[in-house]
């Protein structure tokens, strides 16, 4: 069976890494940036399953942690903006600039 | 008093046959107990009074309260405000006299009058019987007994041993004795002068508090008990001059006198720390004991402790440059200028010089320096004393000019004189203080009856009160003739043994000539500047004084027809304590008749030379030092000449005073100008030493602090505020940063991870 390089699915995990963290500092809708944020986590997750054939299993099980935590972030994070946006009628981020100096 | 001279006279000749019986104190410490307690009792009353007099009174000591509405109190302004009587025009019109209440005194004001002079004159009673037995017995050492250790301190390069010990020897004997007996019959004195004021209780308390610490002073064993007294009485003397305090004046006075004894403290404080690094010991008897083995006889040490000590007898015996508090210090109640002032504390600094003796005589420069700067305050202080118009301030610039004199007397050596002048000045002193304070209390009383301002304590207002208060009159004149050296009264003998020692040492026959030889000093010049110094000053004293008793009881009243009236002599308390003093003044010379001058030795009625035998163990230590260098003064000639030139100066100061004042038409301060041409101009305005200080001294000490108060206030408090000011810009600057943009703070967290990896790949 052949096996994808290395190289190749790192190569994808930081394209993806990058279009999220890009996506995270430029877009204003919340809903958007969480998509960006699971969308950086997964590319971390590739990278554990690209590298597991050669260190091993350990990578594989911090997949599933970082599945768990992301779930549970999603979870909190979108209570967070239905509630904001119950007060807000909006999801944009420009109007959530409450804690500032 | 004078019995117990008589006494001394006597029972010294008596005793010599049996010296060497044993001295057995008699409660010594009961003599500073008394004091103690009575202020202990007068304090509680005078707090009593004061919480109970809370709603109705203002607070005790405002000279312008006003009794009008407290029938309790009897009128109370009859004389209280002696400083500045015209003060009370103001406050007498809003009131006539049946306004003041006549109802029975609280016991807070009576019972004062019965502690205050009883514990003094119970303390004097156990004076008294020490002394019996210090004469029975003669002892050659000090009685010396540490009643608990005060101040032990244990340390490798040497122990500093210091007790609560109580000396007994002849010299502190004498010093209780005019403390105790004089200030009781002062205190009595005061009963008279004070009831009538709202603070009674507690001007009795300070005063009973001031005994208590001046006879600390006298009484210690050693220098550190001594500074005790010494700083005890410095602020007795600060509270009393201040007493009427809501005088702006007098509080003024009161600080004055404070901060000019701090400097002469600082004397004191740093002789004694020179003292024990070279002796390792501060009790009298060890430093005594030391002093002679273990510093260089004329050396730097023990001249600089003898001058630095000398630097703290100047502060507290107002001499120059340190005077100027003195004549201010009258803003006191005139009883208090008697005993602190004139009489006691004011004398502290012979005392200490004479304690000394053995240290001085080791030191002939510092001596020297002493004699020099005792005459030139008495020279000085005299001339002052000649264009004063306020009896007490006359008063005030003869107390200067006269410790003058015991300086010089204790300066040249001559320790016996100088302690004979402080004890007869005691009490001549005190009488003509108590004396004016009777003519005070007179004057006021009359001026009070017609709301005159007449100032009651110018002696131009005065005049022909000899009608009046007869016995004020024959009491200050018999103290007059005694400080102006008219045989035989007191201040004859002691004033013409100062006189008499510098005519000696102008003669190489005294043991500092001798020591100033040794040193390379040539002091029979100096010495004989002395005594033309100390001759002028006497003939000065005389006629200043003949003037102040020219212009208060002869020649015509002008007081005015309305308060001639009401002048009287005061009640007994007044009184009695004045004869009892005229006495002293008149007798108490015979204690010490040389029996070898001229002239004196016609009054030479018993032993002769009692307190010279009486105080010899107490200077033998300074004896053998001058013996050890050989040094001890040759055999004295002596000679007719000083002592007829000081009768003829004092005689010719009074009948000039006399013959200038006596027929001229004298007229009243409203009249008669302050001064006529510049030097009288200059006296009157004490040669402008106070406009000198406040110039020189004042104003720099004054534009030091403001400049040390801005240091302060903009450079200490600016690097402070910079501090706080920069972490508020520093917040503002960085506050920018806190956008609330979630955007924004991914940015930074990306970069800021970017570079944490670049910092780790590139390791």
């Amino acid at each position: 069976m052949q096996q994808i390089p290395l190289e190749q699915a790192l190569g994808l995990s930081a394209l993806l890494f990058a279009i999220g963290a890009f996506g995270v500092v430029i877009r204003r809708n919340a809903i958007i940036l969480f998509m960006c944020i699971e969308l950086m986590l997964n590319a971390v997750n590739l990278a554990f399953v690209a590298f597991s054939p050669r260190s091993g299993v350990q990578g594989q099980v911090f997949v599933f942690f970082v599945i768990a935590v992301a779930a549970a972030e999603a979870a909190v994070g979108l209570a967070i903006i239905i509630s904001v946006f119950r007060h807000k009628e909006s999801v944009d981020i420009k109007n959530f600039s409450l804690l500032r100096w | 008093m004078l019995l117990l001279q008589e006494a001394a006279v006597h029972a010294t000749s008596a005793a010599a046959g049996q010296a060497g019986e044993s001295f057995a104190a008699f409660a010594p410490w009961l003599i500073l107990a008394l004091p103690l307690l009575g202020f202990v009792l007068n304090g509680l009353l005078s707090i009593t009074a004061a919480r109970r007099a809370l709603p109705a009174l203002p607070p005790v000591g405002d000279p312008h309260w006003d009794a009008h509405h407290e029938p309790s109190e009897q009128e109370h302004h009859a004389h209280g405000d002696d400083a500045h009587p015209a003060a009370h025009a103001d406050d007498h019109g809003a009131h006539g006299h049946d306004a003041h209440g006549h109802g029975p005194k609280p016991a807070t004001h009576t019972l004062p009058s019965f502690i205050a002079p009883g514990v003094l004159i119970a303390a004097f009673a156990v004076a008294v019987v020490n002394f019996l037995r210090m004469l029975a017995a003669h002892p050659e050492t000090a009685w010396v007994h540490e009643y608990w250790s005060w101040m032990p301190v244990n340390d490798p390069t040497g122990a500093l041993r210091v007790g609560a010990a109580i000396q007994l020897d002849q010299l502190s004997m004498l010093m209780t004795l005019v403390i105790t007996g004089v200030g009781s019959l002062i205190h009595v004195f005061s009963v008279g002068y004070m009831k009538e004021d709202p603070g009674y209780p507690r001007y009795m308390a300070y005063l009973n508090l001031f005994v208590f610490f001046m006879l600390t002073l006298v009484l210690g064993a050693s220098y550190p008990l001594m500074f005790v007294g010494w700083e005890g009485v410095g602020l007795c003397s600060y509270l009393l001059i201040g007493f009427w305090f809501k005088e702006r004046a007098n509080a003024d006075a009161g600080k004055k006198a404070f901060i000019v004894n701090r400097i002469g403290d600082f004397g004191f404080l740093i002789a004694m720390f020179l003292l024990f690094a070279n002796l390792g010991t501060l009790n009298f008897a060890e430093v005594m004991e030391r002093a002679p083995a273990q510093m260089a006889f004329g050396g730097a040490v023990v001249t600089a402790v003898c001058l630095f000590f000398f630097l703290g007898a100047a502060g507290k015996s107002a001499q120059i440059p340190l005077y100027v508090w003195l004549p201010d210090a009258m803003a006191g109640p005139t009883p208090v200028s008697a005993l602190i002032h004139a009489a006691t504390m004011v004398t502290a600094g012979v005392y200490l010089v004479a304690r000394s003796a053995t240290l001085f005589t080791m030191a002939p420069v510092a001596s020297l320096v002493v004699a020099l700067v005792g005459t030139a305050t008495a020279i000085f202080a005299a001339s002052i004393g000649l264009k004063q118009w306020d009896i007490k301030k006359i008063l005030a610039y003869s107390t200067v000019s006269q410790l003058g004199f015991m300086f010089a007397a204790v300066g040249m050596g001559a320790y016996v004189a100088g302690v004979f002048h402080l004890m007869t000045h005691a009490f001549f002193k005190a009488c003509l203080f108590l004396g004016s304070g009777a003519v005070i209390h007179a004057m006021h009383e009359a001026l009070h009856h017609t709301h005159s301002d007449m100032d009651a304590q110018d002696v131009r207002n005065m005049g022909g009160l000899r009608r009046y208060l007869p016995v004020t009159f024959w009491t200050m004149g018999i103290a007059t003739l005694a400080i102006a050296g008219v045989p035989p009264f007191a201040g004859f003998f002691s004033k013409d043994e100062i006189t008499g020692a510098a005519w000696d040492g102008a003669h190489g026959q005294l043991p500092l000539a001798a020591g100033l030889a040794k040193v390379g000093i040539d002091g029979t010049l100096w010495f004989g500047l002395i005594w033309g110094a100390l001759s002028i000053a006497a003939f000065m004293t005389a006629f200043y004084m003949g003037r102040m008793m020219i212009y208060t009881f002869f020649g015509q009243n002008r007081t005015g027809e309305e308060e001639r009236k009401h002048l009287h002599e005061g009640s007994w308390t007044l009184t009695l304590p004045l004869v009892v003093l005229a006495l002293a003044s008149t007798f108490g010379g015979f204690l010490n008749v040389e029996r070898e001058v001229p002239i004196v030795r016609w009054f030479d009625f018993g032993q002769g030379e009692a307190l010279h035998r009486w105080l010899h163990p107490v200077l033998a230590g300074a004896d053998q030092v001058a013996e050890a260098n050989g040094i001890a003064g040759a055999a004295v000639e002596p000679s007719a000449v000083p002592i007829a030139v000081a009768i003829l100066l004092g005689l010719g100061g009074l009948a000039l005073a006399w013959t200038m004042l006596s027929r001229r038409a004298l007229r009243t301060a409203a009249e008669e100008p302050a001064y006529a041409n510049g030097v009288e101009r200059v006296l009157y305005h004490k040669y402008y030493v106070d406009e000198l200080y406040d110039r020189v001294v004042v104003r720099t000490v004054g534009w030091l602090s403001r400049l040390q108060a801005g240091f302060d206030r903009y450079v200490v408090d600016g690097l402070v505020d910079f501090g706080g000011k920069m972490s508020e810009w520093l917040g503002v600057a960085l506050g920018r940063f806190q956008t609330g943009q979630v955007n924004t703070y991914a940015f930074a967290i990306l970069i800021g991870v970017t570079l944490v990896l670049y910092a780790f790949v590139h390791t």
